[in-house]
């Protein structure tokens, strides 16, 4: 416990100055849009989002290109290659999509998407992704908290856990006509990480509507966990009292658990998760405790043995 | 007429050379172009390991092919398509070695000790070494035909933990190195079934 400092910043973290200007640059035209206006009916991939607030969730790290997020991707739905994703997403509609809130909530919802971006001010936020397979990136995400919906929704006493439930459809997906993962892609917090202020619902990044091979038109962003806890393409988020059952669970018992933390001290069996390799490092870098997010989040897991819920 | 087809013979021979040389030569053509993608060093490391299990099934394909067909020349080509997997398997090591680790000496035991993938697949590179090491033909001669033909059959051991050290990597989606296990299946059955009806 006594190794979570808050890392040193090295010289090569330094953001250069002209992708910080860059970035202020997009955060001016941004801000610059009148407060209040309404959103487009039908955003699409690449449309700049409109009404973006400034958060304090900002990193010193380099921002990993737009290029490399959008074709480097883990989205089995779309193929088990990280190429394909990019080529076949495009048969995803995000256009009408709606998200079940259900399950032990006193109020549950169909949400319509374009209600949901509605919901609460859309905000930048820059956060380090952690792949359980060694590699990470900086990504400036564009969402708002998850607590904003739950709180809505109203959860009842009984309500421990969120499940996040992914599309799954064969005609847009052609990753889940293979039984490669068990079908839909499922997801959970406990009811306390899902309302921590870190969990975001994303709609968007680097200022513009989510790409669909990054999950669009809406995913969780869960930043100390390993990515594949990040839903995406999410269209129920249920309620439970049960710790539910998560595709890469069943996958794997023994190599994915349900907490998933970002942790350098517990291997993947069979590959190390000490180092990481920051997309477009050469170098790898040592892995944080909760990817770096220690201050905020280690207090949820007090008293937990984190090599027996990993 | 016989210089001829030796002639067509060397002709192929060269031929099958550099078009062995082809997967190198895109991997640098991709690099000097920005195509390794967001993750370089892994596509590079993917790219090698591909190829050495390929060139291993390629050589193992030699022997079979010759005797169901009769040809000569499989044999005559086998050294140096086992020699482009042995070849492919240093560049896989190389880029392991030292793009992946840079040298980090106590993490790359520690991955030889600990990962199954790489405990499988690291002594399957070493026992290419002196596969390669005692592939002239003075070597040949030197071993003795009946001693040489028993160390290259460690290339058997290296094949089966070449494709389990691929099996053992990938996360979930086992599509290609179940058809590496089907073709070395065919091979490695086929010399067993040779053996048995010999006897």
């Amino acid at each position: 416990m006594s190794n979570w400092k808050i890392p040193k910043v090295s010289p090569s973290e330094i953001t250069p100055q002209e992708v910080y200007h860059s970035r202020r640059e997009f955060m001016r035209l941004g801000a610059g849009v009148v407060v209040g206006s309404t959103l487009p009916s039908s955003l699409l991939a690449g449309e700049k989002l409109p009404n973006l607030v400034k958060s304090n969730y900002e990193l010193t790290d380099k921002l990993t290109p737009l290029a490399d997020i959008t074709h480097y991707n883990n989205y089995y739905e779309f193929g088990t290659d990280k190429e394909s994703p990019a080529k076949t997403a495009g048969s995803l509609k995000t256009r009408p999509w709606t998200v079940a809130v259900e399950g032990e909530v006193h109020k549950p919802k169909l949400w319509d998407i374009d209600s949901l971006l509605k919901l609460a001010p859309l905000e930048e936020r820059v956060y380090r992704l952690r792949c359980v397979e060694a590699w990470s990136m900086v990504i400036p995400w564009v969402g708002f908290p998850l607590a904003e919906l739950i709180k809505r929704a109203e959860p009842t006493g009984n309500a421990k856990f969120v499940e996040f439930i992914t599309l799954n459809d064969p005609e847009q997906m052609p990753g889940v006509r293979s039984p490669v993962l068990d079908w839909p892609y499922r997801e959970g917090l406990r009811l306390d990480e899902a309302m921590q202020p870190l969990t975001l619902l994303a709609v968007g990044l680097y200022g513009e509507v989510l790409p669909n091979q990054n999950g669009a038109p809406i995913r969780l962003v869960v930043p100390w966990k390993y990515g594949f806890k990040s839903a995406k393409s999410i269209v129920r988020i249920r309620f439970v009292e049960q710790m539910p059952q998560t595709s890469w669970m069943k996958a794997g018992p023994s190599e994915y658990g349900f907490y998933s933390n970002v942790n350098p001290e517990v291997d993947h069996p069979r590959w190390s998760q000490a180092k990481e390799r920051r997309i477009g490092d050469f170098f790898k870098r040592q892995t944080l405790p909760f990817n770096g997010y220690a201050a905020q989040v280690a207090q949820l897991y007090t008293g937990m043995d984190l090599q027996k819920f990993f | 007429m016989k210089i001829t087809k030796e002639k067509w013979l060397s002709a192929g021979k060269s031929l099958v050379f550099l078009a062995a040389l082809i997967p190198l030569a895109k991997l640098a053509w991709l690099g000097l172009h920005d195509g390794l993608g967001a993750n370089p060093i892994e596509k590079i490391t993917r790219t090698t390991g591909y190829w050495t299990l390929t060139f291993l099934m390629i050589t193992l394909t030699a022997t079979p092919l010759r005797t169901i067909s009769g040809w000569t020349w499989p044999i005559r080509w086998r050294r140096m398509l086992g020699l482009f997997a042995f070849f492919y398997a240093s560049l896989h090591f190389l880029t392991y070695l030292v793009l992946d680790q840079f040298f980090d000496w106590p993490a790359i035991v520690k991955d030889i000790a600990k990962r199954p993938y790489i405990t499988v697949g690291f002594p399957a590179f070493v026992m290419l070494i002196p596969l390669a090491v005692t592939s002239t033909n003075k070597m040949v001669q030197r071993l003795g035909a009946r001693r040489w033909k028993n160390l290259h059959k460690l290339i058997y051991i290296i094949g089966i933990a070449g494709v389990v050290h691929f099996w053992w990597l990938v996360k979930k989606d086992i599509t290609e190195p179940v058809e590496f296990a089907v073709i070395l299946a065919v091979l490695l059955g086929f010399r067993v079934v040779k053996a048995m009806r010999k006897k």
